[in-house]
């Protein structure tokens, strides 16, 4: 259930001048699928690295054109950072990830040693 | 102008104590700019989209964070001078196990009560991003006119 723990430094200093998102993570027979909120971030200002058994996700908000003088702001304009420490048995090399409307989509293959498997009995 | 934030229904002291921890939550937010959510999970909350507002001499624009729905799953309205946001995002329905309920699921509305006239058959909302955008532009009326001396 650790698979994706999220690494605890993300959200102590190094983090300052980033945004935690928020985000769901869900386990079927043969992947997982993280689904994180990123809105104002597109394809282009997303990054995604694997690097040292972490999954880095880093959001860069596409910059709101200029639109007059603020009256009132709610919205923050940091970018979006997240780190999650990858279980072993996902297979790095077939994650996939995608972004619409703000909403990325990871999915974490799991290796095929790992996947439940039927056997034949004979 | 006001901003107010949508409070559905209050069941007594319970729910009280949840708002307070809410908002609580919202400060330490504020304070540590990061988020608790992990923590107190979202289910005490409800979800109030962040909105900005904006005007400049021709209208006002009104953006609000909305990721990951269906453009005909929002509703925009304007009554009286006041613009409501509103929507439901659904949960899709799976098989899979889930663990992290960050993500908020279920209705929101934000009501926006605008500072001045605006010209309603000229409203205009794009969704891009997961950002909704709002132009309304501003009434004759109420528009800055520079006066001329003779």
């Amino acid at each position: 259930m650790n698979t994706l723990a999220q690494r605890d430094s993300t959200s102590t200093n190094e983090s300052a001048a980033y945004l935690t998102p928020v985000a769901d993570i869900a386990s079927s027979g043969d992947a997982y699928v993280l689904q994180v909120e990123m809105p104002g971030v597109d394809k282009s200002g997303l990054e995604l690295t694997v690097e040292n058994g972490e999954l880095v996700i880093v959001g860069h908000r596409r910059r709101i054109d200029s639109i007059g003088e603020p009256l009132y702001r709610e919205i923050r304009t940091n970018d979006y950072r997240r780190v999650y420490e990858l279980d072993p048995s996902i297979d790095t090399g077939k994650i996939n990830a995608r972004i619409d409307q703000g909403l990325l989509t990871v999915t974490l293959p799991k290796a095929e040693t790992v996947k439940p498997r039927k056997i034949a009995v004979e | 102008m006001s901003i107010v934030r949508y409070r559905p229904f209050s069941h007594g002291d319970l729910s009280n104590a949840f708002d307070r921890l809410s908002s609580l939550r919202e400060e330490f937010d504020r304070v540590f700019n990061t988020s608790f959510d992990p923590l107190f999970g979202s289910s005490f909350s409800r979800w109030n989209p962040a909105l900005d507002v904006y005007q400049d001499k021709e209208k006002f624009t009104v953006v609000a964070e909305i990721p990951g729905m269906k453009k005909e799953e929002i509703e925009i309205s304007l009554h009286d001078g006041a613009l409501t946001i509103s929507g439901e995002r659904k949960r899709e329905e799976s098989k899979d196990q889930g663990y992290g309920t960050e993500r908020f699921f279920g209705k929101f509305q934000r009501t926006v009560t605008l500072p001045a006239a605006v010209d309603a058959d000229k409203v205009k909302a794009s969704y891009k991003d997961g950002l909704l955008e709002i132009t309304l532009p501003k009434a004759e009326e109420a528009k800055p006119r520079q006066i001329e001396l003779n």
